[in-house]
């Protein structure tokens, strides 16, 4: 069970987050103008990144926000959490796991 | 014959304190400390079980977790617990223990004939046979193999204990309270870290338990009770015994089982907390779990009577127990020759030792030939014999490389065989933390390598295989672990003396050939004893195609059962490496899962059982509903009245009354339950505007207006009224399971993705109770209850509100309808619900005011066509797919759906649509759930045409109705459309959904 630091209220186990996909997705500005094409690749793709991941969490049972976090999603580590709209921390040197 | 193998003296038991107990039957006595192994060992008792497969008899191998024969069903009636290891259970008076997977019983079993046909029970054996026809599995193989095969017997009776969890978050988390984890709770406490020290055992000391050893001034006991004095008087250190870590999960979090009453006797139980599972969370764990013992592959090696080398030392020791009497060890390296050394010492005799390397020689190896023990280096145990106890061994002399051994065969009389293999750490919870293994060519076993996790590894685990090593490399983790977390380790203290053997070097040796080749002749090589593998088996599935120690595990059973392979997996992949000619590391280990060991259903559920498994939620009517005979539903945890029938009324008549009442009078209808969320902000009807897919900016103050909400893909999600009640201030209703998913989608959009709105949304659900009343009498019964509220159509038009008094109380009084009748949802604060609701009840009793449950609900607005999300939506339903279109904005430039509904799919013709069906037999109701054909006569399979989401008998209508979603339904009014069911097909005709006041003239009253 994942240790989660929420920027607003710490760490907290994982049971308390909703899991939010992966980050910095934003809904596009005017989406007639899109091609289906398009209008899909922003509906239904997502990486399936190996390695270092900026992922949405929300504090469901807790304060109630939303954040990112950047999770290696081989080892589990997370290098920090980060609010709606903020930079994400730096990644270490090796942004995947070799195995 | 009355503890005929104790020893005379020593042990860790109390001799003052004798234990009556009951085993299959017979009455036996033991001592306070004694594990029910040791005392059945004490009274000469071996036999304890039939084996899984070939029911041979089987007997006490290890003396701990990893005990893979000894399962015992403990107890009875409803505390009665299966496969329970008799190492692992302390003695207590009145103990109670019967033998598992034996019929009649264990000293004549029939199954036993399986071991004459055991030539082909081999590896896949079951699945081979019993694969085909499956009619048969179910019914005729599964049952008998159940009953051949099963171990023991689960409860019947409802769990009668206490089970709890407790959360706990230390700096230094140590597991295993052997003298590494000893030191290295030292350490960390001394510096001032939160230390928890848990042990699965009923006292700390790990190995130390089980041998002789002088440290400083001090013998074995000494320390231990030294030590633990110490971690016991400081504060911030929590020693838990009998505490199993069963899982290592991500970021050192730990679950562990105490085990708090099972020593107890029953009579000292009651009103106890049974077991309790604790959460830890660690910024740092040092595992110091040890090692295990692994035994030799050899012919017949599964006798009772032939056991792990170090366990006979744990019972001579610990238990003061001599587990035979007359005593060959059968060993590849020095370490087991204290085992004899010991036995011998404590007045049993040794008659052999059989080394299987050529060259023998140290410390231990002379004092035991200063015992005058023979030692026969360069031989090996080559069969046994014996019926349900060993009785000989046959040793011949090793020709290295060899398949088969040719050389004069010796009989040697015994009645115990102590056998050691080698040590393997107990790398189980470091795996499951995903640390990586590393295999060491010398020391024979694969260690630890580098963490995944914040982490120490400590004592045997780490391949410290003596007492020094293990104080010094304890010390330091437990240190190392203290400073990580942020304390300063005190300087460390100075070694003290310590005498103890040199434990000499170890050979490899897998597996012991006979004077035949593997898998021919009747000797069996067994592997692993809980799942009778042999290393035939091993051969057979090699032979037949499989390579992968995965699925070499699966096709043979090799390490599974309540033992999950602690004394067979190592054995099992090193043969598997002779065979496949690959080295030990490349052939890998099978994946270590948590649980280490077996946990009961009832400790992880704790106290979230019947009633606390979750939570209930009631409105504040709910007495009144209870009092006057509602029968209820689960709505999400909500407990809604379904019905209210009347003595001697069948639901059917129930349901009717209450539908006709509020057709021709009025009905109530405790709403209560229905989400409420109040929005606010200067950017709510903007934010509305793009939630739903209708329009909201020109909503005018007072007015309520029906919306559907959609997610990006322009699937229907929610419905339900909104109202205005201020410029800047909206109070949407959800639907009674989804109000949580939508407050969370509003919130999310507010935070995620248009942050600039200024909208704040709070959860009123609990604040207002909702009486609605409906009907052509709902007006008359309100203007009863409030005489000053104008009730006009004009002043009080359908989907509007008014603030005001009713019944006395502060009110909300909303027009708006989901039965097609004139309709008022009256809304106080929650705590006068039942003040309302019993004034609405005494208003309308001259009108014959009928309560009303959810199904009336459902079928009132089946009726009239509205949708119930959920029910006629799935998830893949867009608001076009119901035929509600005009609820769909097509001014709006953007909402959340809309760019979905012109993809391909959404458009496609031949989505499945809402209909309503008329079966041709107007007493026929459609099962909900039903699928439907268009043409029931094709060959099969039948093409799929829909399916009906919502089916009622209509009392209005005097005939059953149904809605269905239906393939192209909307162009299809008037088709006849087919629901094969079970022995019949019904035929129905497909129509609008609307089936009741079409013109809608009833909501006027
Ligand atoms: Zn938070």
């Amino acid at each position: 069970m994942l240790n989660i630091d929420c920027p607003w209220c710490g760490k907290r186990h994982e049971t308390e987050f909703h899991y939010g996909g992966e980050a910095h997705i934003a809904r596009p500005e005017d989406p007639a103008k899109l091609e289906d094409t398009e209008w899909a690749e922003f509906l239904f793709m997502r990486t399936n990144t190996k390695g270092y991941f900026a992922e949405r969490w929300l504090h469901s049972h807790g304060c109630r926000r939303w954040f990112n976090v950047i999770r290696n999603t081989v080892t589990h580590d997370i290098v920090g959490s980060y609010k709606m709209g903020e930079k994400p921390p730096k990644l270490p040197k090796r942004t995947g796991d070799a195995k | 014959m009355t503890q005929a193998f104790r020893t005379t003296s020593g042990g860790r038991i109390d001799r003052r304190k004798a234990i009556n107990f009951t085993f299959n039957g017979q009455s036996y006595i033991g001592y306070e400390g004694d594990t029910l192994a040791s005392a059945l060992l004490a009274n000469g008792v071996h036999l304890l079980g039939r084996s899984f497969k070939y029911h041979r008899p089987r007997g006490i191998v290890a003396a701990g977790a990893e005990e893979p024969n000894s399962m015992v069903q403990l107890g009875e009636g409803a505390t009665t617990e299966p496969n329970i290891r008799a190492t692992q259970i302390s003695l207590y008076e009145g103990l109670t223990a019967s033998s598992v997977n034996v019929w009649p019983n264990v000293e004549f079993d029939i199954s036993a004939i399986n071991g004459l046909f055991a030539k082909i029970m081999t590896a896949g054996f079951y699945n081979k046979t019993f694969m085909w026809p499956r009619s048969m599995w179910m019914k005729l193989y599964e049952p008998v193999i159940r009953r051949a095969a099963g171990w023991g017997k689960a409860p019947t009776q409802t769990d009668p204990d206490i089970y709890d969890h407790m959360h706990l978050h230390v700096e230094v988390m140590v597991v295993g309270g052997g003298p590494a984890g000893l030191m290295a709770a030292l350490a960390a406490g001394r510096a001032g870290a939160r230390v928890l020290l848990v042990d699965e055992q009923s006292e700390f000391g790990g190995s130390l338990l089980s041998k002789k050893r002088q440290i400083g001034a001090k013998d074995e006991a000494g320390w231990i009770a030294d030590m633990a004095a110490e971690l016991e008087a400081m504060p911030d250190v929590t020693l838990l015994s009998r505490s199993t870590a069963f899982g290592y999960y991500d970021h050192n979090y730990l679950c562990v089982l105490e085990q708090k009453t099972d020593h107890l006797p029953a009579a000292e139980r009651k009103g106890k907390v049974r077991q309790r599972v604790w959460h830890i969370r660690a910024g740092q764990v040092v595992l110091a779990t040890g090692a295990h013992e692994r035994p030799l592959v050899f012919a017949d090696n599964d006798r009772p009577g032939i056991m792990l080398a170090g366990s006979v030392q744990t019972y001579v020791n610990r238990y003061g127990v001599l587990p035979g009497k007359k005593m060959v060890l059968f060993t590849n390296n020095d370490a087991a020759y204290e085992a004899a050394i010991d036995l011998q010492a404590a007045g049993g005799d040794v008659v052999a030792i059989i080394d299987c390397r050529h060259e023998v020689s140290g410390e231990l190896v002379d004092a035991a030939r200063a015992l005058d023990i023979e030692i026969l280096a360069g031989y090996a145990i080559t069969g046994t014999s014996g019926g349900k106890r060993v009785e000989s061994v046959e040793v011949r002399a090793i020709q290295k490389g060899a398949k088969v051994y040719t050389s004069a065969a010796r009989q040697i009389d015994c009645d115990l065989v102590a056998m050691s293999g080698g040590w393997s750490p107990v790398v189980h919870l470091f795996s499951q933390s995903q640390g990586q293994l590393e295999y060491d060519e010398e020391k024979v076993c694969f260690l630890p390598g580098k963490p995944r996790q914040a982490q120490q590894v400590a004592g045997a685990l780490a391949g410290q295989f003596t007492l020094k090593e293990c104080l010094a490399g304890g010390y330091k983790a437990g240190a190392d672990a203290a400073r990580a977390t942020g304390f300063t380790p005190k300087r460390k203290p100075a070694a003290p003396e310590i005498e103890e053997p040199d434990l000499g070097g170890i050979e490899p040796f897998w597996i012991v050939p006979g004077s035949r080749p593997i898998g021919e002749g009747m000797a069996k090589h067994f592997v692993d004893l809980q799942n009778d593998t042999t290393a035939a088996d091993i051969e057979l599935a090699v032979r037949e195609g499989f390579e992968s120690v995965e699925h070499i595990k699966r096709y043979t059973l090799t390490g599974f059962g309540t033992d999950q392979g602690k004394t067979s997996n190592i054995n099992a992949l090193a043969i598997l490496s002779g065979i496949l000619d690959k080295p030990i590391p490349k052939v890998g280990t099978t994946t270590f899962r948590p649980p280490y060991t077996p946990v009961s259903y009832g400790a992880l559920a704790g106290r979230n059982l019947g009633d606390w498994s979750d939570p209930v939620r009631v409105t504040s009517i709910h007495d009144w509903h209870v009092e006057n005979g509602a029968l209820f539903e689960n709505v999400g945890q909500w407990k809604r009245p379904w019905y209210f029938p009347k003595a001697g009324e069948t639901m059917h008549e129930a349901l009717n009354r209450e539908c006709l009442a509020v057709r021709n009078a009025v009905g109530v209808l405790d709403a209560s339950t229905l989400g409420k969320i109040d929005i606010r902000g200067p950017d709510a009807a903007e934010f509305l505007n793009r939630i739903y897919t209708n329009a909201w900016a020109k909503l005018g103050i007072g007015r309520v207006r029906y919306g559907l909400m959609c997610h990006e893909d322009g699937m229907v999600f929610d419905d339900g009224t909104t109202a205005r009640l201020a410029e800047d201030r909206f109070l949407m209703t959800t639907t009674t399971g989804g109000a949580a998913s939508v407050l969370d989608w509003l919130e999310e959009y507010l935070q995620t993705e248009w942050p600039e709105l200024k909208v704040y949304c709070t959860s009123v659900t609990e604040q207002w109770a909702t009486v609605s009343i409906a009907g052509p009498k709902a007006g008359a019964v309100l203007k009863k209850l409030a005489p000053e509220m104008d009730l006009s159509h004009e002043n009080f038009p359908f989907l509007s509100f008014k603030e005001g008094t009713v019944a006395g109380l502060k009110a909300r009084v909303f027009r708006i309808s989901f039965t097609g009748e004139l309709s008022y949802e009256i809304n106080v604060p929650w705590a006068n619900g039942l003040a309302l609701w019993e004034a609405v009840m005494a208003a309308g009793a001259e009108f014959d005011i009928t309560p009303y449950g959810t199904e009336s609900m459902h079928i009132l607005r089946a009726e009239k066509g509205f949708i119930i999300v959920g029910q006629e939506t799935d998830g893949t339903t867009t608001p076009q797919d119901l035929g509600m279109d005009w609820i769909v904005s097509k001014k709006k430039p953007d909402f959340i759906g809309k760019r979905s509904f012109t993809r391909s799919d959404t458009a496609r013709p031949d989505r499945k649509q809402l209909v309503g069906l008329l079966t041709e037999t107007p007493d026929d109701v459609l099962p909900e759930g039903a699928q439907l054909v268009f043409d029931p006569n094709v060959p099969k399979p039948i093409p799929m045409a829909g399916h009906v989401t919502s089916s009622y008998y209509s009392a209005a209508l005097g005939r059953s109705i149904a809605l269905a979603l239906v393939k192209g339904g909307h162009g299809r009014k008037g088709q006849k459309i087919f629901a094969p069911l079970e022995g019949k097909t019904v035929t129905a005709e497909i129509v609008d959904p609307v089936l009741y006041d079409k013109e809608g003239e009833r909501l006027n009253g």
